[in-house]
């Protein structure tokens, strides 16, 4: 194993997801690649709709039967595919091995659940011990999340939705696993207890030594907890490197846009400085690279065929025809 | 000691199951009026059910000399037309009334428990398929149904029942997968899913709890839908036989006396529309006992 420990703990080629109605074909994902390493995080950047959700889901297969299909692409965890495992295997993996973190804690509780009970039930899923083990183990994982043991038998409204949060990492985190699949788990929290339960999420990932994927459209979150980050766009990734790379030297014009509807806190501005126009129709995706339309550096190459994805002079990844105007600055 | 500690300590060496139903119970506990509900129900089952040992005649005795009496003190509730006395009748009456109806509404619920659950889960086909069949069964009037069952079945206590259920399959089955529809797509199923819960557990813990509400009231207020349908069968001469009473054919029977002797139509609707007015007392309480978040 000690040679293998740096080859990549989880590998997605090429990853390729459509929804599909009567209708329409909505193309979430078109060809993401990534690769995390053990114990590393790395953070997805992008906006509402962008697809980093489903890449997630993708992942643990729970899309849903009816209308979402993985057309094409590998995911390998440990060199495993696991589009190509069985529903038996990945019945060892969900859960155990690979776990997700939900947007919402609001609806990611069953209400009508004993908030231990639902801890207690991944543990029992996945180990064959005795009721009262399970319950043990159930109460030690809500008193890891600083929630009172004693809690284990009330329900969820009766929580906050900051302790409803931790009740959810409880759970995600229950079983060990080795992948935490965090998608946006602050979103629906106020801005204190976000940083309460992203501080808590990386010290348990640092103490569990848990890799993860910290889904998420807050740079400021990226800089605090991530690796690497890959910012997607339309169901790609549109730049992909280590934090110091992305952030230092952005290169790609979303992800300069981007930073650059941060607004400066030491100036009086008056407007934030949005990126013009809207994402893309996932369904009607623009030919070329779908940020043509938005993009002020966009030449006649970027409106057919495919993008090639070059590498920066800083070594990381972004899929742009004219890098090198980019990088001088020469927008139209 | 805190509030934890005490509460801890309440939670203590309690068994799981049973902690659950006493919660349910308690609950019920705090609202008074489902309590009266709950205690005229019991009251009038224990009565029927002891109906051999208090009724004070024999309910098919005819007594020509004291036919057609009102109420006095040796016949509380009056005499039929044949000189039987009403109260007997009406106490030996609930055990077909209650239990036929109670049975038919369980036996109901259990299928459209199970239709529903399929239909809401699986969605897509599956659904078309057994909801199709249910617009089927629910195109056809439903007394009309019910009599058509229970003549091809032929009378019997468990025949009639048998009737009465197919009528009320539809109604809750289609409940309950309009529910599970509504709650499928929340994020907890999508979270069970995640964790690894197979698809029977995930209906079973997740779905069906957050689902079944409802249910409980459709089904307390059927009772007293059942009620009335059993009765008219006995009209028609299907269902339970003369001289057996029950509540329905009694009031059928007496409807020719009303003008003259209205307490034979009296008693007997009195009888019904307590335990209907019981039943629903209790299943609207049922209904709030058992869901957590409306805990006080």
């Amino acid at each position: 194993m000690t040679e293998t420990k740096n080859a990549p703990f989880l590998e997605i080629n090429d990853l390729k997801v459509e929804y599909f109605t009567k209708e329409s074909v909505v193309h979430a994902v078109n060809g993401v690649t990534l690769t995390l390493e053990k114990g590393k995080t790395l953070g997805l950047v992008g906006e509402t709709g962008a697809g980093k959700t489903t890449v997630a889901k993708s992942i643990l297969r729970i899309l849903p039967d009816v209308g979402a299909r993985i057309v094409g692409g590998e995911i390998k965890l440990e060199g495993r595919d696991l589009l190509k495992s069985s529903e038996a295997e990945m019945r060892q993996i969900r859960g155990k091995r690979i776990s997700m973190i939900f947007q919402d804690p609001m609806t990611a509780l069953n209400p009508v659940q004993r908030v231990g009970d639902q801890i207690a039930e991944v543990i029992a899923l996945h180990s064959n011990e005795s009721a009262e083990a399970v319950r043990k183990r159930a109460e030690d994982m809500l008193e890891m999340v600083n929630i009172p043991r004693e809690r284990y038998s009330e329900y969820p409204h009766q929580f906050s939705g900051g302790m409803k949060q931790r009740v959810v990492i409880a759970i995600a985190l229950a079983c060990n696993p080795e992948l935490l699949l965090a998608d946006e788990p602050t979103t629906a929290l106020d801005v204190t207890i976000q940083a309460q339960v992203l501080r808590l999420i990386a010290q348990l990932r640092d103490k569990l030594g848990t890799s993860m994927m910290l889904i998420t459209h807050d740079m400021g979150v990226v800089a605090t907890h991530c690796d690497t980050v890959a910012v997607v766009y339309a169901g790609s990734v549109v730049e992909y490197g280590t934090k110091e790379q992305v952030f230092d030297h952005p290169t790609h014009p979303y992800t300069i846009g981007l930073f650059g509807a941060i607004p400066n806190m030491n100036v009086d501005e008056r407007w934030l400085h949005p990126i013009e126009g809207l994402p893309p129709d996932p369904s009607h995706l623009p030919t070329g690279c779908a940020f043509h339309p938005r993009c002020k550096y966009a030449t006649e190459a970027c409106r057919t065929g495919e993008v090639p994805t070059v590498i920066t002079p800083d070594g990381h990844q972004c899929r742009c025809h004219n890098t090198d105007a980019v990088l001088k600055g020469e927008g139209k | 000691m805190t509030e934890y500690q005490m509460k801890a300590s309440l939670n203590q060496g309690k068994v799981r199951k049973s902690s659950e139903f006493l919660r349910v119970l308690k609950q019920l506990s705090y609202n008074k009026i489902a309590m009266f509900g709950l205690i005229l129900f019991i009251l009038e089952l224990v009565l029927c059910l002891l109906s051999p040992v208090i009724a004070p005649y024999d309910y098919a005795a005819m007594d020509v000399i004291h036919m057609n009496e009102t109420p006095s003190a040796a016949h509380w509730f009056g005499t039929d037309d044949l000189g039987r006395d009403i109260l007997t009748r009406i106490l030996f009456g609930g055990r077909y009334s209650i239990t036929m109806s109670l049975l038919s509404v369980v036996v109901s619920l259990i299928f459209g428990v199970v239709i529903g659950s399929v239909a809401g889960y699986f969605g897509g086909w599956v659904d078309n398929v057994i909801m199709r069949i249910l617009d089927i069964i629910q195109s056809l009037p439903g007394m009309l149904l019910t009599i058509v069952v229970s003549a091809a079945l032929g009378n019997g206590y468990l025949n009639t029942v048998m009737a009465l259920s197919v009528n009320g399959i539809p109604a809750q089955a289609r409940m309950l997968r309009a529910q599970m529809m509504r709650v499928r797509g929340s994020e907890y199923v999508e979270a069970a899913q995640s964790i690894n819960c197979s698809q029977v557990r995930i209906i079973a813990k997740h779905l069906f709890p957050n689902s079944f509400s409802p249910l409980i009231v459709q089904a307390s207020m059927a009772i007293a839908n059942r009620i009335t349908m059993c009765s008219s069968l006995s009209f028609l001469g299907l269902g339970v036989q003369p001289p057996a009473p029950e509540w329905g054919a009694m009031l059928s029977g007496a409807r020719q006396y009303i003008r003259d002797y209205p307490h034979m139509v009296i008693f007997p609707g009195l009888a019904i529309a307590v335990t209907v007015l019981a039943l629903n007392l209790m299943g609207d309480g049922l209904r709030d006992a058992l869901d957590p978040r409306l805990k006080r």
